[in-house]
């Protein structure tokens, strides 16, 4: 065995890299129930590729035949329906782990200097999900699926001069239709997977390059012992691949739960509308995207047409995305963790928290004017959390930061 | 070798050109990638006319076709929604259909050749969702206020039953009348007119 270990490290650095990224990468000791999430995220992407390979043996990418073989998966396909509601449920679950994974490195600091790159790889990760989520959403072709297309596809027409063309490139047609089932499908199982896996490469090595932020948000690399290591680290294998292991378990304990008893989430995660085969001429009563878009959705229709075009609120709602790139410039605080952090910045959190789900809930309702009005104004306290937080992270009261981590 | 001389000018010249020369070969080699998705010869063949049959079309009543793909309406108005067509100019961001939403011969307050007889693409000036058919006057859902006509379920745009968008919704201009004529006095051609 140890022969054939030389031999391969003689030609691949096998060892060097188990040792730079598992049993000497050296992550702080006080890691808490917010550090499972990345490795969480990774679990599901294994799930979604896998559960995807499988299904594309069974789904047809045509107009007059995905409606029917997405049923043909559930129906007479052994265990097909197993393999698809994974699928979907592994899409919802995705973007619960990237939600709390965000938050986490919102509340700690994980964002701040010098983990900026590991954000915007994070946020282009997070870009890349939410193409990824669009395009799948189309495949199953039912009525939640073309018109939420349909929708997302001329928010690009509103854009002034270009958007006409530029939706029609998009769709391939002047309609949603099969060049745009067939288009979608391509960039769902090639394109955008192949991008995904890279910028989660990227991510990680630039992670293990600076070294995990801790929910203290000090540097455990500031204090190094004798041997060279953090003397508040501990080596990523086997402590946290044990505490991982409890996580995936947990994890594994909701997710199959939600899979076999209420996979639909009563429509929050599959749409009663989308078992509904696509009609083009006929839109559903009532249509939302699913949970994860519906907090910037609420922005869009927020925002009242100006000048006769609808360009502002798409504007806006891309800019509320877009804007999280921008977070690590806009803190201005001394501190990282919120565990040092003043009442200003917590109290802007907490509205920020409730905007984002309080959106998030308005986005999947019907519209109405009291609505309409709420969504208004949560929209503002959604943007003022980020263009007034240099200022209120710089005028805050802090507590010192403890020189090492602490073991709370 | 330190003391080779460089020629640092030359060299940064040969890297600026070669890459100007190769950006202009990828721009090149994307070319088919991009015409690619551009609608294909058939997409482009689809746009072909309909014929409407409108002989049993009840007064009040409304028919979908579909042309290019997209719905098109064509609605049978009553005397009273003529009527109440000409109540709420006040109300319309573009009463007059100055915009270019309609073909020249229905520019007019009816948005029609023949008022009774209304014709339009039901696909909201919005997002592109397909309003839905509402001519009872003041329901529940909609207000006091509402006096027949098209609401979209996906942001909440209203219209009148000539199409035209009430302000205040999201939706900017009134929907699109495609090109007709009247092939006779029961049919109805959509897609073409006199002018083709």
């Amino acid at each position: 065995m140890e022969k054939v270990i030389s031999w391969l490290d003689a030609r691949f650095p096998l060892t060097a890299s188990y040792k730079a990224h598992l049993s000497e990468y050296f992550a702080p000791k006080n890691f808490n129930f917010w550090y499972y999430f990345g490795s969480l995220a990774l679990l599901v992407l294994v799930i979604q590729i896998v559960t995807g390979i499988f299904l594309t043996m069974n789904y047809k990418p045509d107009a007059n035949l995905a409606f029917a073989s997405v049923e043909y998966i559930m129906r007479d396909v052994p265990l097909g329906w197993l393999i698809r509601y994974t699928h979907s449920t592994g899409a919802s679950a995705f973007f619960i782990v990237v939600y709390l994974h965000m938050f986490r490195g919102l509340i700690y600091g994980s964002f701040r200097q010098p983990r900026e790159l590991i954000w915007i790889f994070g946020m282009l990760i997070y870009l890349c999900l939410m193409g990824e989520a669009f395009f799948g959403y189309l495949l199953p072709w039912g009525q939640m699926s073309y018109w939420g297309a349909q929708v997302i596809v001329n928010l690009f027409s509103t854009v002034p001069l270009v958007g006409d063309s530029l939706s029609t490139l998009i769709r391939g047609d002047f309609v949603v239709s099969d060049a745009t089932l067939n288009r979608f499908f391509a960039l769902h199982v090639i394109a955008m997977p192949l991008v995904l896996v890279g910028l989660i490469a990227a991510h990680l090595v630039a992670l293990h390059e600076v070294g995990s932020n801790n929910p203290d948000g000090v540097e455990i690399k500031k204090h190094k012992g004798e041997n060279g290591h953090p003397l508040d680290g501990i080596p990523f294998h086997p402590y946290y691949t044990v505490k991982d292991i409890l996580g995936v378990t947990v994890f594994l304990i909701v997710f199959t739960s939600i899979l076999f008893f209420a996979p639909e989430m009563g429509g929050y995660f599959l749409e009663a509308n989308n078992f509904i085969p696509a009609d083009s001429l006929k839109t559903p009563m009532h249509i939302a995207p699913v949970w994860y878009f519906t907090p910037y959705y609420a922005i869009l229709r927020a925002v009242p047409p100006l000048l006769g075009s609808q360009f502002p609120g798409v504007a806006a709602m891309g800019v509320s995305v877009m804007i999280f790139f921008a977070l690590p410039w806009l803190d201005r605080s001394p501190v990282k963790s919120i565990r040092y952090r003043g009442p200003k910045f917590k109290f802007a959190l907490t509205l920020f928290v409730i905007a984002f789900l309080g959106l998030g809930f308005l986005g999947t309702q019907a519209p109405s004017p009291t609505y309409t009005l709420i969504s208004r104004i949560l929209s503002v306290v959604y943007f003022l959390f980020f263009l007034l937080m240099p200022w209120y992270t710089k005028n805050d009261s802090y507590k010192t930061e403890p020189e090492r981590v602490t073991d709370k | 070798m330190s003391e080779m001389s460089v020629d640092g000018s030359k060299r940064r010249f040969l890297v600026a050109m070669s890459a100007a020369v190769g950006g202009v070969a990828a721009v090149g080699a994307a070319t088919p990638f991009v015409a690619s998705l551009m609608p294909s010869a058939r997409a482009l063949a689809a746009g072909a006319p309909v014929e409407v049959n409108i002989s049993k079309l009840e007064p009040g009543m409304i028919v979908t076709v579909e042309w290019r793909g997209k719905p098109v309406w064509v609605v049978h108005r009553t005397p009273e929604m003529l009527a109440m067509l000409a109540k709420h100019d006040d109300r319309l961001t573009d009463p007059n259909s100055m915009d270019d939403q309609q073909p020249e011969y229905c520019k007019n307050p009816a948005r029609a050749i023949k008022p009774e007889y209304f014709v339009g693409v039901g696909i909201c000036t919005h997002l592109g969702c397909s309003p839905n058919f509402r001519p009872e006057i003041a329901p529940a859902d909609l207000g006091s206020d509402w006096p027949g006509g098209f609401f979209c379920p996906c942001h909440g745009s209203r219209y009148d039953l000539a199409s035209r968008v009430f302000k205040g919704s999201p939706a900017p201009k009134n929907m699109v009348v495609p090109p007709y004529k009247y092939l006779s006095d029961s049919k109805i051609l959509v897609g073409e007119d006199h002018k083709a």
